[in-house]
């Protein structure tokens, strides 16, 4: 007990020096939560990816289509249970900084993603409407549209300009879910090009790929890319998670750097702690000559010296990870249209914590020992 | 009358730990601002030296990228045959048709693909292009399926070294050479014959086309002949232009992601600093009082200490940007968000980054001592003496 009201009043002596310590770790620990944060969010597409989905493009690249006749072959395979049709579309809305997926799909899109809740009668709606196309939630939100809005979009691949009516707003299931895009008709498309651009007619972006169960799905896979092997198409499947986590591979440098960053303010609040830890210790040297001279071990001197430290590092870390939850909702509302999805996860929370333990000691390691060390004559002769 | 600088420096140098550790938290700020500034001057060095100042890209209207665009045959022949193209030696004009796709290859030690750019075009296309120099090997021979690889992909992926052969749209391509385009755009494509290519990917008309101008000033009749031709459905711009119009997004991308790290960890590193420098005032205190008592005025010892907190700033700026400019060895290699493929470029330390480093150490220096200094300059004569 008193060895705690010791450390306690230690680490008191200097108010405005903790004050600014803490403050300076629960930004630290903070800005390294949030760069956890947004790795993660990198990463949201490939974790609520289906392992019963298998997304089926052109061997060469993502800018190669596949002839639509593809789709009642791959059908045909054992253990498909649905295939589904999907055009990246790349229109712009208003201005090329307003980005967000557009994809021409299929009448059946939805019933192979079950994550995205729409309402029946809006389902309809969507259905009877050939110009009619569906919103996500956070698209929805981003934009202000409402249900019966035209929205026109410029085509980058697909010249000129197209309006569209929105006949539903779907849902994610759960918060992590991406609903920032935009679904519409592939036969709308279609039948588009087919008087704009007839060479460009009844091709397929992807075809995602429904299988029964996820133990049979790389055989499917298999099944496929060897049905179309040596065609003037050959394709690549993969699972959905695989196909979306080659997305994130192709920024894999961007995320490599952030991540080394997320322990650049890790070593800068090191630096700080440390050197609080070490003018405390350094004023004090007579002390610590005295509490030797007293009789206790140096032991007992290291300790009160890590005691401090982990007590400002415990207090600083603590905030900060309780913290957590609301400047994330904060970063979220601020930059949500980046990052559709934005959660902190568990394991964040551990390391906050883990880094806040490791600046504890590792700032209380010289000082400690230099304590540790103090020769009680010379202690005695320094003064203050 | 100031206080001397000497006293100021000897100040720093008696704790020379403290200084240390401050300074080393406000380098690995400034490494950090330093490192995502000259990331990004890399990028806009390497699409703006992509683009010939006299050249011209013709795409399709509304498209962004080369890749989005498509141009027919007829289109094509119209745009090389306006007035405002230069005529070559053989009364050819100077314009190649080129087509632009993406291909995925895998990069060394990676098991995931990457979008490459393959550019189909002519020995016309590689004589519009100055900058693009054959290294090794040779240039590729039109009506072959011999590729030449841009330095940057030769080195990051397996399969694209001299020699080497890729696979893709059912046939075998040769690589017999590898060229240098002087850190552009250039180095991170793969260019082949544009029959060939365009063959193989059953396409039938180009991407885009590129026309070198008779002379600079014709530029704006070009545009506006383009532009208005009811034959056509196309648009033009000067080649720098469109390379470092396409750098934008990830330009923004760098900089709102790098500043935003920069600030944020600038508040622990300038919490350091005021620490250090509180620190300083009142192991000081009996000295401040002696200076005045000396006749130096509350401003002398004001700006003493200021100027202790901005040599403060200026060790850690100096150091941050030494740590950083190592960083010129290294290239940087990602996905450029508007064309969708991979681009690789260098951090370039351009003496603005230098400046705007060490002005950003100053001022984070300058912020974290200005509490403190207004303390120091505050102090009573009288009781500062005592506390000795």
């Amino acid at each position: 007990m008193f060895v705690l009201k010791l450390i306690a009043r230690n680490a008191l002596r200097h108010k405005l020096r903790t004050g600014l310590t803490i403050l300076g770790l629960l930004v630290a620990v903070t800005a390294y939560g949030l760069l956890q944060t947004v790795v993660d969010a990198w990463y949201a597409g490939a974790q609520a990816a289906s392992s019963t989905r298998l997304i089926t493009r052109n061997s060469i690249s993502l800018v190669f289509p596949l002839p639509l006749n593809y789709e009642a072959r791959i059908r045909s395979i054992e253990g498909v249970t649905a295939v589904a049709r999907s055009n990246w579309f790349g229109g712009i809305y208003q201005n090329p900084k307003n980005f967000f997926a557009q994809f021409a799909v299929s009448p059946n899109y939805l019933d192979l993603y079950p994550e995205f809740v729409l309402p029946e009668a809006q389902r309809q709606a969507w259905l009877r409407d050939r110009k009619g196309c569906l919103i996500g939630r956070q698209l929805a939100d981003v934009y202000g549209f409402k249900v019966g809005d035209v929205l026109p979009l410029r085509g980058t691949i697909f010249p000129g300009t197209w309006e569209f009516v929105v006949r539903g707003i779907f849902e994610g299931s759960d918060e992590t879910k991406i609903t920032r895009q935009m679904m519409f008709h592939w036969d709308y498309l279609n039948e588009t090009l087919r008087k704009s651009a007839k060479q460009r007619v009844d091709q397929v972006g992807i075809y995602i790929v429904g299988v029964q169960t996820t133990e049979g799905a790389p055989s499917v896979a298999r099944a496929i890319d060897a049905t179309f092997r040596n065609s003037l198409a050959e394709t690549l499947t993969e699972s959905e998670q695989a196909f979306q986590l080659g997305f994130v591979a192709m920024s894999n440098e961007i995320i490599a750097a952030i991540r080394i960053v997320s322990y650049v303010v890790i070593a800068i609040i090191l630096a700080v702690m440390a050197n609080t830890m070490a003018m405390s210790a350094r004023e004090r040297v007579a002390e610590y000559a005295t509490l030797k001279a007293l009789g206790f071990p140096p032991r007992f001197i290291a300790m009160l010296v890590f005691g401090e430290s982990a007590v400002i590092c415990a207090i600083g870390g603590g905030v900060a990870i309780a913290a957590m939850p609301y400047v994330a909702a904060g970063f979220k509302h601020f930059a949500g249209e980046y990052f559709p999805v934005f959660e902190v996860s568990t394991l964040t929370l551990a390391l906050q914590a883990a880094c806040a333990t490791m600046v504890a000691v590792a700032a209380a390691i010289v000082p400690a020992v230099s304590a540790a060390r103090t020769r009680i004559v010379q202690g005695l002769r320094a003064i203050g | 009358m100031g206080i001397p600088l000497s006293y100021i420096i000897r100040n720093l140098w008696t704790r020379r730990l403290t200084t240390a550790l401050t300074a080393g938290g406000l380098a690995l700020v400034v490494f950090v601002f330093a490192t995502v500034l000259m990331l990004d001057a890399g990028l806009k060095r390497t699409l703006v030296t992509t683009g010939e100042f006299d050249n011209v890209v013709v795409i399709r209207k509304g498209s962004e990228t080369e890749i989005q665009s498509g141009i027919a045959r007829d289109q094509a022949r119209v745009v090389e045959t306006h007035a405002a193209v230069a005529i070559g030696g053989d009364g050819q004009p100077l314009a190649s048709k080129e087509t632009v796709v993406l291909i995925s290859l895998l990069r060394r030690g990676d098991s995931r693909p990457s979008n490459v750019v393959i550019r189909g075009t002519s020995p016309m296309g590689i004589a519009l292009r100055p900058q693009v120099q054959i290294r090794t090997g040779r240039a590729f021979r039109p009506g072959t399926s011999e590729i030449i690889v841009g330095s940057s992909i030769a080195e990051r992926f397996d399969a694209a070294a001299l020699g080497g052969r890729l696979h893709f749209a059912q046939r075998e391509w040769t690589v017999v050479g590898v060229f240098d385009a002087q850190g552009s755009g250039f180095d991170s494509e793969v260019w082949g014959d544009v029959e060939q290519l365009m063959q193989s990917f059953r396409r039938t008309g180009y991407s885009s086309m590129v026309v070198r101008l008779a002379s600079s000033d014709v530029f704006e009749r070009f545009r506006a002949d383009i532009d208005a031709d009811p034959r056509l459905a196309n648009e033009s711009k000067r080649e720098q232009t469109f390379y470092s119009d396409q750098s934008k997004a990830l330009s923004t991308f760098i900089n709102v992601l790098g500043l935003t790290l920069s600030i944020i960890f600038s508040i622990g590193a300038m919490i350091g600093a005021m620490i250090t420098m509180y620190a300083s005032v009142a192991n000081r205190v009996g000295e401040i009082g002696t200076l005045r008592a000396l006749g130096f005025r509350r401003r002398a010892v004001l700006s003493a200490f200021l100027v202790e907190a901005m040599l403060l700033g200026l060790v850690g700026g100096a150091a941050g940007l030494a740590l950083a400019s190592l960083m010129q060895y290294a290239s940087f290699s990602t996905m450029n968000f508007q064309t969708f493929a991979d681009l690789s470029f260098q951090f370039i330390l351009t003496p603005a980054v230098a400046v705007q480093a060490l002005v950003f150490a100053l001022v984070m220096g300058l912020v974290g001592g200005f509490l403190p200094a207004i303390r120091a300059s505050r102090l009573n004569i009288v009781e500062a003496l005592r506390a000795m």
